[in-house]
């Protein structure tokens, strides 16, 4: 939560209005600590927005960053608000280690044990293995149905798309010197504020970044879900990290009242649903509907954010959009829908890179987008995500 | 935050105050209600007439009197005493009727009634219980110590502030304490005046409950049925006198680092009460207690602390008001720029704080978090102004802001680029102010276009001791704005003091003799220990040499050439070695070394080898001082006296117990000190002349 506040207040800050000028305010988390439920009406109030703020959380697991931006742009285009601040947040290194089912089954039978021969039966049928704590973060992302890890589901679309470790490594490296190259040209001027820690120290960039990796380092890394013989590795993996994000938004009549200059408008979004086990394809989904619907092409659309959650993921997805039969048969597509182009895609790196704080990345790819469209003077982009769980969601945005 | 408030949170928040339910009234004075409840318990409220602070004047005691009569024939099961004031229970005693007090005789004999007011309640059959919220101070804890159970409401504060009064309690509290509490941690409350919060109180034994506002019906009901009256001091070092010798004797020697028996009696009378008396009778205690009060109430210190008292009164008068400021922008994250926007998020502002250099807005960051650990008690309360201090990178919090506090370099061509910059970012309002210490307003009025908007926001270092902000006018500068940021100070507990845009304004005007003539008796060749003791003696909180350190070299450097260049009257020159100390960077305290050395704690290295300072040396230091407080008052600088005695008490700790620079030169004649400022001028030149205008000030 101290992430969102020292992420919001700047933007906050900047507005011509006073903070507790909005309507509302949504937040994407995926992880709720237990100190802060609803952790949007926290950020709310922490940031100084007023008691009498209306504000929610949402959670579409990595899309949630992305579903509060969706769900402000709807509410304001029925009518119902002028002015929402979405967001998303997450902190990964808060996730807590959660007691095993069978250690707090039995905790609860201890506590509620009323006499003493009752507590000592208890005791007897404690075990050491109930206090081993289960990794709360991993459980997260595993998926409940299939059993399969995310990295897992990379590993099966991977193979069935018949992407390389060298390919998947070479994307990775190329994340990274996007991103040194954004960070060191100031491509995220304006977008990356730095953070401050209580004491004193100043984190003005995302420390994932490592400019000086290579193909042989990343070559050495061992796979990290299935070893030996699997292709994912920590190097071509999104990092796990904490972050938050937090977008403006506000209907004409809030732009005109304020005399608000915005970024971009948002044209539409989709979301699409698809077996949990290959999740990773989503993206293709949800992004052809979209562009379908708004009689668009691929040539259409000058860039791409499609957040990086595996290198053999998001390669997966461009050589499905290439592959006939699977245009055909699951896009609904006559002819394949094409390749798209690297220079139109992540350009300033992605979530391998920058990191996945999956409650945040949808928000940030969508900001990202267009302050990306903005510099290089394009007009209409799409940003986009697979979504544990076996769903996507896209976003059409258009430069004004 | 400001804005944490809602049309049903401000509605509902006067049915708070559980005042008695289902009470009928019995009588009501003009001051105090009387009720009684369906169970037969009184409740005895007390709500000032036309004060929004409970305070004991004597009509309160005698309503009290007439009122405690009716109680003992109505008989009720209990009686409790609370207030009907929401900020708190009762302040103490009604400063203004100590204020000129000369006949001990007479004090006596006020003090020995109030005292059978007091006993009266104590002596009452029933249980008497006090419902404590908000302070509760001098008098009025003497008040609730009488009663046999205390119940603080969580945030009540207790204390015994009037050691800072030149003063000890007079009303039975140095009686009352230690036989309620452990005697070492009374004389402690009682010695320091520091107050202790609901939490802590009740850890000391002070009061028998805390509770929340909502459970005082029944807290009350509860504590009724149980046994009361359990006294923890009482007993402990009674009878053993040598024992408490012992504790005397450590206390007089803490007591005597912090306030010098010759400047601060109090302390010290106290703590001959309880080695001589603490194991006698109450009655002759509280005799011994009553003298004691009468004869430092006469007293020369406490009559100057009681003045001093109204001095800040008066300042913080200009203080109320709507300042319309909701949002601070400081531009600078130095010392000072760094300071003053922590203070600000701390007293409950929303700020941003700029800096080119993004370091410096961490280190601020950093320091903000020191000042938030020492001065707020919750981390509820830390994460809050940490909330609020916004650290702003790219400077546009000026937006919004009401208020932007510009605290760069003191270079003017630097801040008026700033200004030039800031301006247009500006909401319609909103004031722009420059925490310069002595550039003239005129010279940075032309940047903006708004210069009735421009006004000087002057802290003193260090923003969280210093209470004192000069406000800078000029010609141009508009009523409003002015009146605005003097409520802006009162806002965040600051004394606001109006002043006139002239070289170094009023406190740093007043300063630069004193510490220019201490540089010259450096190049003298007098130690620097020595030339501060002779400063400390007279009873200033420290000597030149560490205040220039303090204050900065490069500072110092910058008021006296403003000064030189700016002034008539003569000033000495600026020593070489000045301009090349902050050449060289040896800045002062902040740089670690300047004419002191510092430790890594920030306190200067002084050599215990030293000469005792020559008297005269006082007269040479303290002297031009008063003598240009004389000048700013003929050049119209500040208004009028009382502001210029409460600035310089509060903005450079000048030695409060003297009641003020003119106070004191009125107390030893100014006759005499016209005679020794001649005597100067003859010997070291025409910077000790008298101003013409001492003989125009009334002499009494």
């Amino acid at each position: 939560m101290d992430l969102a506040v020292q992420c919001g207040r700047p933007l906050l800050a900047r507005q011509p209005f006073s903070p507790d000028s909005f309507d509302k305010v949504i937040l994407g988390c995926v992880n709720v600590i237990a100190d802060e439920m609803n952790p949007a009406r926290v950020a709310a109030l922490r940031l100084g927005m007023g008691d009498a703020m209306p504000a929610f959380t949402v959670q579409i697991n990595c899309g949630s960053g992305m579903q509060s931006i969706d769900t402000a742009f709807r509410t304001i285009q029925s009518g119902k608000a002028n002015l929402i601040l979405a967001g998303g947040a997450e902190a990964l290194s808060h996730a807590p280690l959660v007691w095993p089912q069978e250690g707090a089954a039995w905790f609860g039978r201890f506590a509620f044990a009323k006499t003493w021969f009752e507590k000592l039966a208890a005791l007897r049928a404690f075990k050491m293995r109930m206090l081993q704590p289960v990794i709360g973060l991993e459980r997260g992302l595993t998926d409940p149905v299939t059993q399969l890890n995310m990295g897992q589901t990379a590993e099966k679309i991977g193979h069935i798309f018949n992407i390389s470790r060298e390919a998947a490594d070479a994307y990775a490296l190329e994340s990274h010197q996007r991103l040194s190259k954004a960070q060191k040209n100031g491509a995220l001027s304006g977008e990356v504020v730095p953070a401050v820690s209580r004491d004193g120290e100043l984190y003005d960039h995302d420390d994932g970044v490592r400019p000086d990796t290579s193909i042989e380092r990343l070559a050495r890394l061992r796979p990290a879900f299935e070893r030996p013989y699997g292709r994912v590795t920590p190097g071509n993996s999104s990092q796990i990290t904490d972050g938050a994000s937090w977008v403006v938004l506000a209907s004409e009549a809030a732009v005109k009242k304020h005399k608000l200059t915005p970024l971009a408008r948002i044209v539409d979004s989709e979301w699409s649903a698809l077996d949990p086990s290959i999740m990773g394809l989503g993206p293709t989904l949800c992004s052809t509907a979209l562009l379908q619907r708004h009689e668009l092409t691929r040539g259409d659309i000058h860039l791409w954010e499609l957040n990086e959650a595996f290198a053999a993921q998001v390669l997966a997805c461009l050589a499905a959009w290439e592959d006939a039969d699977y245009c055909r048969e699951v896009l609904g597509l006559d002819k394949p829908f094409g390749r798209i182009e690297r220079n139109r895609l992540n350009v300033d790196g992605g979530a391998i890179s920058l990191g996945h704080p999956v409650g945040t990345s949808g928000n940030r790819i969508v900001l990202h987008l267009m302050n990306a469209m903005r510099k290089r003077g394009q007009k209409r982009g799409v940003a986009t995500e697979c979504i544990g769980g076996g769903l996507g969601g896209a976003m059409l945005v258009e430069v004004v | 935050m400001a804005d944490r408030k809602t049309p049903a949170g401000e509605y509902l928040a006067h049915r708070l105050l559980a005042l008695g339910t289902g009470t009928k009234r019995v009588q009501k004075t003009t001051h105090w209600t009387l009720a009684q409840d369906a169970d037969d318990i009184a409740w005895l409220v007390l709500d000032r007439a036309e004060e929004s602070t409970n305070t004991l004047s004597e009509e309160v005691m005698a309503e009290l009197e007439t009122l405690l009569e009716k109680i003992d024939a109505l008989k009720p099961k209990a009686l409790v005493i609370r207030s009907a004031k929401p900020g708190g229970f009762i302040a103490g005693a009604d400063i203004r009727d100590f204020s000129g007090v000369t006949e001990t005789a007479a004090v006596e004999a006020r003090m020995t009634r109030a005292h059978e007011i007091v006993d009266r309640l104590e002596a009452l059959p029933m249980p008497t219980v006090a419902v404590i919220h908000g302070h509760c101070l001098g008098g009025g804890l003497e008040l609730a110590l009488a009663c046999k159970i205390r119940i603080a409401i969580e945030g009540a504060m207790f204390g015994f502030p009037e050691v800072l009064l030149g003063l000890h309690p007079g009303l039975g509290g140095t009686v009352r304490l230690p036989e309620l509490i452990d005697p070492i941690e009374a004389m402690k409350m009682m010695l320091t005046g520091k107050s202790a919060h609901a939490g802590k109180a009740k850890k000391l034994g002070l009061v028998d409950a805390v509770v929340e506002e909502r459970h005082v019906d029944n807290a009350v009901r509860t504590l009724l049925g149980r046994k009361f009256g359990r006294r923890r001091g009482g007993g402990a070092l009674r009878g053993m006198q040598p024992l408490r010798g012992i504790a005397a004797r450590k206390m007089r020697s803490t007591t005597a680092k912090r306030a010098p028996e010759e400047h601060y009696p109090a302390p010290h009378r106290l703590i001959d009460l309880w080695e001589r008396h603490g194991g006698r009778k109450k009655a002759l205690r509280q005799k011994e207690e009553i003298r004691s009060f009468a004869s430092l109430l006469t007293g020369e210190t406490a009559q100057n602390l009681i003045h001093v008292f109204f001095l800040r009164e008066a300042l913080k008068a200009k203080g109320k008001g709507d300042s319309g400021i909701a949002h601070v922008h400081v531009i600078g994250a130095g010392t000072m720029g760094g300071d003053i926007a922590a203070w600000c998020a701390a007293r409950g502002l929303r700020v941003t704080l700029t800096d080119l250099n993004e370091t410096a807005l961490a280190a601020a960051n950093r320091r903000a978090g020191d000042l938030f650990d020492k001065r707020l008690h919750s981390d509820m309360d830390r994460r809050d102004a940490f909330d609020r201090l916004i650290m702003d990178f790219s400077g546009d919090g000026a937006r919004q802001a009401d208020l932007v506090i510009e605290a760069v370099a003191e270079k003017a061509d630097i801040k008026r680029k700033v200004f030039k910059a800031v301006a247009p970012l500006m909401k319609k309002k909103a004031i722009l102010a420059t925490n310069t210490s002595s550039i003239p307003l005129d010279a940075l009025c032309a940047a903006v276009p708004f210069p009735e908007r421009l006004i000087g926001l002057h802290f003193f270092n260090p923003v969280a001791r210093m209470e004192l902000v000069e406000i800078v006018s000029h010609d141009k500068a508009s009523r409003n704005a002015r009146e605005r940021l003097a409520a802006f100070c009162g806002s965040i507990d600051r004394l606001p003091a109006p002043v006139k845009s002239s070289p170094g304004f009023l406190v740093n005007r007043v300063l630069t003799p004193y510490l220019s003539e201490a540089f010259v008796m450096l190049d003298e060749g007098v130690r620097k220990e020595t030339i501060d003791q002779a400063a400390e003696s007279f009873g200033m909180p420290m000597g030149p040499i560490e205040l220039a350190d303090r204050v900065g070299l490069d500072i110092c450097l910058e008021v006296a050439r403003t000064l030189k260049a700016g002034l008539d009257t003569p000033q000495p020159d600026v020593p070489e070695w000045l301009e090349k100390m902050v050449a060289e960077g040896r800045t002062g305290r902040k740089a670690g070394q300047g004419l002191y050395a510092y430790d890594d704690k920030g306190r200067p290295k002084k050599s215990q080898k030293r000469l005792a300072p020559h008297p005269a040396m006082t007269d040479r230091l303290i002297l031009p001082m008063l003598n240009t407080c004389v000048t700013c008052l003929r050049e119209g600088v500040v208004a009028d006296e009382k502001t210029l005695e409460g600035a310089m008490i509060f903005a450079t700790g000048f030695a409060p117990f003297r009641g003020g620079p003119l106070h004191y030169a009125r107390a030893r004649g100014f006759a005499e000190i016209i005679a020794v400022l001649e005597r100067l001028q003859e010997k070291y030149g025409d910077r000790f002349a008298p101003d013409p205008h001492w003989m125009k000030l009334p002499v009494s």
